[in-house]
Order: C-alpha cells, then sequence, then structure tokens
C-alpha cells in the first residue's frame, strides 16, 4: 500500500470519533432513516422488510455523505496542514486514499448503527435476513459514490460550504440521472447517446437491484469505476493544487 | 548534506525564486534572509517537496527533490512558516502521528515521541490538546513535529517568530545544540539572531542570492552592523 497510508487512515478515524460534529451527524441520519421507515406506510403495507429504509437511503445519503466528506482536504488545505502532511514521506494517493477509506468506515459504522431497524421488523415478522444484508452491502457502496464524490469536491475548494453545495449537487444529478425530468433537462443541450450514457450513469438503477437482493457482477464493476474514478480525480486536483508534485 | 543547483521558480510573469545555487554541510547553520516576498519561503518548500522547481534541482541527502521525492522528505524535518498542526489532537497523539508517517519502528515510536517531547520542553502539556496551547507552546510542537525520526536534515522557516524573547533563546539553543549532526536551514527576519545561531547566511532578493558571507563577515562589512549590511545589499539589487 501506499506510503502513509495507514497512518492517515488512523488519523482521520480518531478525527471522526473525537469531533462531536460526527457524532451529530450520525445521530440525524439514524433518526431520520429511523423517521422514514417506519412512517406509517410502514404499518399499511403489513410486510416485515427493509423497503422503506433502503429506499429512503438515496437521498437521505445526498446530505449526510456531503456533510461527511466536505471537510476531508478542503479543511487540510484552509488550515495549511496538507504542507506538513506532504512535507512527510507520504504520496499523494496516500492522503487522498487514507482520508476516503477512514470517512468510508465512518459511514459503515453509521450503517451498522442502524441495527434496532432490523431487529425490530425481524420482532414484527420473518424478513429474508440474506435480502437485508446485501441491501445493507449496496447501501455501503452506495455511499461509497456518493464518497468519492464529495472526496473530489473537497479538494476542489479549500471552503468547506462550498465543497458541501458542489457534492450534494452533483450527488443529486446522480442519485435522479434516470428522472424523466432531469433527463428532460438534458435533452435540451446533449445530444441522445450522451442522455442515454448518463442514464445508465445513475446510482439508482445499480443500487435497486442489491435493494431487492440480487448480485450482479455488472453492478460491482460500475461502482469500482464510479469510486475510483472520482478518487483518481480528487488526487490529480490535490496535486494540481499542491503545485504539481 | 544539501546541494542547490540552479533553481528557478516562476508563478506566472512573476519569478519567485531565479537560478539559486548554493551549499549546506553537516555542522552548518545556514542563515537564510532577505525581504518578504524574497523567495525565502518558495526556496524551502522546493528543497521540501512540497513544490516542484521549473528548472534545476536540488539534493538532499544524497536524494534528488525531482525523482527520490519520497526519500527526500524522509530524510528531513520541516517546519513551515505558519506553523500548522492538528489542534483537535494532543501533543502526544499528534507526535505518535508524525512517528507512524515518518516510518518510526513501532516499538520505537513512544520512546522517540518521548525524547523530543524532552528536547522541545512539551513535558508539562503532553497530554493537553494542541488547541489550547499558547503560540509559544504551539512553535514547540512544530518544531518537535521536524524532530522526529532524528533526520540529518533540517528546514525551519521561521522557527522564532512570535515567540517571547526567553524562548527565542530557549530555540535558538535548541537549533544550536543539534547542530553538530545535521544540515540546516533557518530562515528569519530577524538579523540579530543570526551571529547566535547561525555559522554561515545567504541573503537572498528578488530570487536572487546576493550574498554568502558568515554573519561576522557581514557585521564587518556593515561597519559593526548586520541591519547596514543587509540595507545596502537589499536595496542595491536592482
Amino acid at each position: 500500500m501506499s506510503h502513509g497510508f495507514k497512518g492517515v487512515v488512523k488519523r482521520e478515524l480518531a478525527y471522526y470519533f473525537s469531533t462531536p460534529l460526527a457524532y451529530v451527524i450520525l445521530f440525524i441520519f439514524l433518526f431520520s432513516a429511523a423517521i422514514l421507515t417506519f412512517k406509517e406506510r410502514f404499518f399499511q403495507i403489513c410486510q416485515a422488510d427493509l423497503r422503506l429504509f433502503f429506499d429512503s437511503l438515496p437521498v437521505l445519503f445526498i446530505f449526510i455523505v456531503p456533510a461527511i466528506g466536505m471537510r476531508l482536504i478542503s479543511e487540510e488545505r484552509k488550515s495549511g496542514t496538507i504542507e506538513l502532511l506532504l512535507s512527510f514521506p507520504v504520496t499523494v494517493r496516500a492522503v487522498v486514499l487514507g482520508k476516503y477509506i477512514a470517512a468510508w468506515l465512518f459511514l459503515a459504522v453509521g450503517l451498522i448503527l442502524s441495527f434496532p431497524v432490523v431487529i425490530t421488523v425481524n420482532y414484527l415478522g420473518n424478513p429474508d435476513n440474506i435480502v437485508i444484508l446485501v441491501g445493507y452491502a449496496g447501501a455501503f457502496l452506495l455511499a461509497g459514490c456518493y464518497l468519492s464524490i464529495s472526496i473530489f469536491s473537497s479538494a476542489i475548494t479549500k471552503n468547506q460550504v462550498i465543497s458541501f453545495i458542489l457534492s450534494v449537487s452533483i450527488c443529486a444529478i446522480f442519485a435522479f440521472a434516470d428522472y424523466p425530468s432531469v433527463l428532460n433537462i438534458l435533452r435540451l443541450f446533449l445530444p441522445m447517446g450522451l442522455i442515454e450514457a448518463f442514464e445508465n450513469m445513475s446510482f439508482i438503477n445499480h443500487y435497486e437491484s442489491m435493494r431487492r437482493g440480487v448480485i450482479e457482477l455488472r453492478d460491482f464493476v460500475y461502482y469500482i469505476f464510479f469510486i475510483s474514478g472520482w478518487i483518481t480525480a480528487a488526487g490529480i486536483v490535490l496535486n494540481e493544487r499542491m503545485g504539481s508534485r | 548534506m544539501i546541494k542547490v543547483k540552479a533553481l528557478r521558480k516562476t508563478f506566472g510573469n512573476i519569478v519567485a525564486v531565479d537560478s539559486v545555487s548554493f551549499e549546506v554541510n553537516k555542522g552548518d547553520v545556514l542563515g537564510f534572509i532577505g525581504p518578504n516576498g524574497a523567495g525565502k519561503t518558495t526556496t524551502m518548500r522546493m528543497l521540501s517537496c512540497l513544490i516542484r522547481p521549473d528548472s534545476g534541482t536540488a539534493i538532499v541527502n544524497g536524494y534528488d527533490i525531482d525523482c527520490n521525492s519520497l526519500q527526500v522528505r524522509q530524510s528531513l524535518g520541516y517546519l513551515p512558516e505558519q506553523t500548522p498542526l492538528y489542534e483537535e489532537m494532543t501533543v502526544f497523539s499528534f507526535l505518535k502521528f508524525i512517528g507512524e508517517i515518518k516510518n518510526v519502528a513501532r516499538r520505537e515510536i513512544e520512546k522517540e515521541v518521548m525524547r523530543v517531547v524532552e528536547v522541545c520542553s512539551l513535558a508539562d502539556v503532553c497530554y493537553q490538546t494542541i488547541e489550547t496551547l499558547s503560540k509559544g507552546y504551539k512553535k514547540r510542537v512544530g518544531l518537535a513535529q521536524a524532530l522526529i525520526s532524528d533526520p540529518p536534515v533540517l528546514i525551519l522557516d521561521e522557527p522564532t517568530d512570535g515567540l517571547d524573547p526567553n524562548q527565542k533563546r530557549d530555540v535558538r539553543a535548541m537549533i544550536r545544540s543539534m547542530a553538530e549532526n545535521k544540515a540546516i536551514i533557518v530562515s528569519t527576519h530577524i538579523l540579530e539572531e543570526l551571529e547566535p545561531l547561525c555559522n554561515r547566511s545567504v541573503i537572498i532578493c528578488r530570487g536572487k542570492i546576493v550574498c554568502d558571507l558568515t554573519p561576522e563577515a557581514m557585521k564587518e562589512q556593515g561597519s559593526g552592523d548586520i541591519g547596514d549590511f543587509f540595507e545596502a545589499i537589499t536595496r542595491g539589487v536592482t
């Protein structure tokens, strides 16, 4: 692994568990997820599964993940600690990847902490726990996609607010890429081929099958390419910002 | 230990560093002085592999800054001008993190941290978060991180800036005490500290080196005042 990767991951993880902001975001996530899952409809459909929970995640993540990821690089650039960090024997790749993995693990903790929802549906009925497990894996990968966009936005600007807004906007575009209203706007200035390609880039299309408990190779390939693409772009931007090191 | 060969760096139309060459040997404490915007920090940042020169190169501890960036950074301790630190960490956890990232052996890290804590007189604040420390202590933490892994080369950008007279004296004494086994570059605005701190001084002005002498020789040429010499040299450059 790249030089300094482990150290960066450890420091970032320690940061998350030592600051109140991370706990606040975690609380908002869990609270909102519980509200959206156990709303009236859950009891109306009389089905003990986590469909509503998994349905709510793509929208919740649009705000929660950028809130976690907005500071990843922008804060270090603003405070100047990125200069200190890169004066050590570490590579830019290790810094970006280390920060990304730490934030992703933190989001995984958030997902794990939603276990009372699983316990509740198991108490209420007999859900297919394999489907739930695959759904969680899909949610984890989905969070990784949002986070890769967030780290890229964070590399672009020193301002965390701008980083957040940019990240929310890009995430929303990819989350709703297959919505007719979004495609209608794009049709005004993009050729048909690009619109179809864009439609296929939607998170939701790939998340949908895992949400239903189906594991497909093409979804994994999509997630891997999507995440590595944005992370690579973040590394290139940081390199550029640091004076072409 | 440090060989700088015709380093040049431009930012747009501005030539920040223009064909700068000098050498620093083991045992040297080189004072790097010059007016604001002269190119001191840019030169130091290039030597620390933070920015890439447009042309020229430098060899640090036998490694080329262009081709062996990781080895160069493993060989040096760098104190940036504004002393950026991870303020939410305690001094101990911060220095431990630096030890890890500088590849200090796991079983040696705590020993190494305690060594620099003692050298920089940080024992009283070792378990305090950095954000609660005074400016003087923060500067010392900055110095401590540069000393972790006992690198043979130190590049210190204004290490005494913002310190009170006693702290300045302590930091100078600390740097002098380490000089024997290291090559040290210290940038400063305070001409009075050249004599007690450095055995050589380089004056840089508008990106070019205009003088490379001992502080004593500068004083002599300035009729007993280094300030007069500095003024004559830097204002005489066109």
